[in-house]
């Protein structure tokens, strides 16, 4: 089968370290975290990772009332990807756009404050705000950034838990690919630190990181990591043809290498380290390489005390000792779990290392775990690489979503 | 409550649900609809916002009563009124 060539011609993103990729690698390199405290309602002050990006920017007050946290970050990260991609976006037919968005979970946060909003009237559900279905139904955060920019082509979200970053890429790849679209906005968001339950149903788990110290809360790999820090954030790409892109003379970021998508089918929540190996050997195989071709495994590691052994068993077992030319490293030690979005910002953080060939580190690792031990794991400081030419992209997620994406230096 | 203190709540309530846009010109007796950037759900944020803040009901029935200033004033006055004879 012939498949056209897909490229990333564009990245909008919010991150709790930076609004801009340029901003989110410099602190990427600088090993600058981005974790506070925050009020989060029943439960005080807890550790979460916050975007500081101005919604003003791209939407009116009106439509941040009327719209979710999903929808504006979104609409940020939308607007942000557009304009770096230089698509002239006025006359491009709005029919043939694609809006694909990851998400974890929707509508969680508009739920929560519904409730907590009757409550206040002896939970009397005349009170209940007519603006709730929109705000939470499934597809919010795509038909808002739909509205925001006229796009009257398919906009819908992909479910599929901390693995829907990289699904929504892989997602408009495809629909690229069949010809259903000529331009798609694409990625994963994710508004989860607006939501008690979240940190509660972690906390229950005995997977909530806690620390006094918010820039060392978030450590996978370390001896001393206890959970997950919950961040909100949002990643979307221009995806086109690469016919397209050279057409208009677009800057290539990347070319989609190759995929893999599975499931578990073992656990709601624990992983499974063969299904993920499975995943990864997957992806390897549809890009048409050999394990030691991957120049960069950005791992999915949460800093759950299982989590990330399991992950490191996987990577393990696919990339041994016989990768030289392989690094690995974790993103999340910065930003902590960004949910839906986790997937493509961190791969966004990785793309510049096309350019400088450096790669960011893991950081917060001040006692490796053993168990987390692995030949090219970049620890606390940025490493130069010989080459960076491929970048493998790890996001798993619960009820066993397994997602790897590789993207490869763009050659004509 | 007078005609004009009712009028005042009404705008307190589209400054909240319609913050981009600028009250210091609106027209008592021309339709609020044809001034104003508001849609449907706009009016029903007004009525939630009567019912939450003051415990007035407006019913469905009743909508239309709200389309302008002047006749939200008429309309609401001696609601506004009635419940403060109550309490």
């Amino acid at each position: 089968m012939n498949l056209s060539r897909i490229v990333i011609t564009g990245v909008g993103l919010t991150a709790p370290n930076g609004n801009s990729l340029g901003e989110f690698r410099a602190n990427l390199l600088a090993g600058k975290a981005g974790i506070e405290w925050k009020d989060v309602r029943y439960m005080g002050r807890l550790l979460a990772g916050v975007c500081h990006y101005d919604p003003l920017k791209y939407q009116k007050k009106k439509e941040i009332r009327v719209g979710t946290r999903a929808g504006s970050i979104s609409i940020w990260c939308a607007h942000e990807a557009l304009a770096d991609s230089r698509i002239d976006f006025a006359p491009f037919p709005k029919d043939r756009v694609g809006i694909y968005i990851g998400c974890t979970e929707h509508g969680n946060v508009e739920t929560e404050n519904e409730i907590y909003a009757i409550s206040k009237f002896n939970y009397d559900t005349k009170y209940w705000s007519h603006y709730h279905n929109p705000r939470t139904v499934a597809n919010n955060p795509a038909g808002e950034t739909s509205l925001s920019l006229g796009v009257t082509g398919p906009a819908y979200t992909i479910g599929a838990a901390c693995a829907a970053g990289n699904l929504g890429l892989i997602h408009a790849a495809q629909m690229l690919r069949l010809g259903e679209v000529d331009l798609a906005l694409c990625g994963g968001v994710s508004e989860s630190i607006h939501t008690f339950g979240i940190f509660a149903g972690f906390k229950s788990q005995g997977a909530l990181a806690t620390n006094e110290d918010p820039l060392k809360a978030s450590r996978p790999f370390d001896k001393a990591r206890n959970g997950i820090v919950v961040s909100e954030g949002g990643c979307l790409y221009t995806l086109e043809r690469l016919d397209d892109a050279l057409a208009r003379g677009a800057k290539i970021y990347a070319e989609i290498a190759g995929y893999g998508v599975n499931s578990d089918a073992s656990d709601y929540v624990l992983p499974n380290p063969v299904r993920q190996a499975e995943c990864v050997r997957k992806s390897i195989a549809n890009a048409g390489l050999k394990a030691a071709d991957i120049h960069i495994v950005n791992t999915h590691a949460t800093a759950t005390p299982l989590g990330d052994i399991q992950e490191c068993e996987a990577i393990r077992s696919v990339f041994g000792e016989g990768c030289p030319d392989t690094h690995i490293n974790n993103t999340k030690s910065f930003i902590g779990h960004c949910m839906g979005a986790a997937g493509a910002l961190e791969l966004a953080g990785n793309l510049p290392s096309f350019d400088d060939l450096v790669v960011h580190p893991t950081i917060n690792v001040d006692n490796l775990d053993p168990a987390c031990a692995l030949p090219g794991l970049v620890l606390n400081v940025p490493v130069k690489a010989l080459k960076v030419d491929t970048i493998l992209n790890n996001s798993f997620g619960m009820l066993g979503i397994n997602s790897t994406l590789i993207v490869k230096r763009f050659m004509a | 409550m007078t005609h004009e203190e009712c009028k005042k709540v009404v705008l307190d309530i589209i400054a909240d649900i319609a913050p981009d846009e600028d009250l210091s010109n609106v027209k008592p007796e021309v339709r609020l609809r044809d001034q104003l950037q508001l849609d449907s759900m706009d009016f029903l944020d007004i009525v939630m916002e009567l019912r939450k803040r003051h415990s007035i009901e407006v019913p469905e029935a009743d909508y239309g009563r709200l389309a302008s200033l002047d006749s939200c004033a008429e309309y609401l006055t001696p609601k506004f009124n009635a419940l403060a004879a109550k309490s």
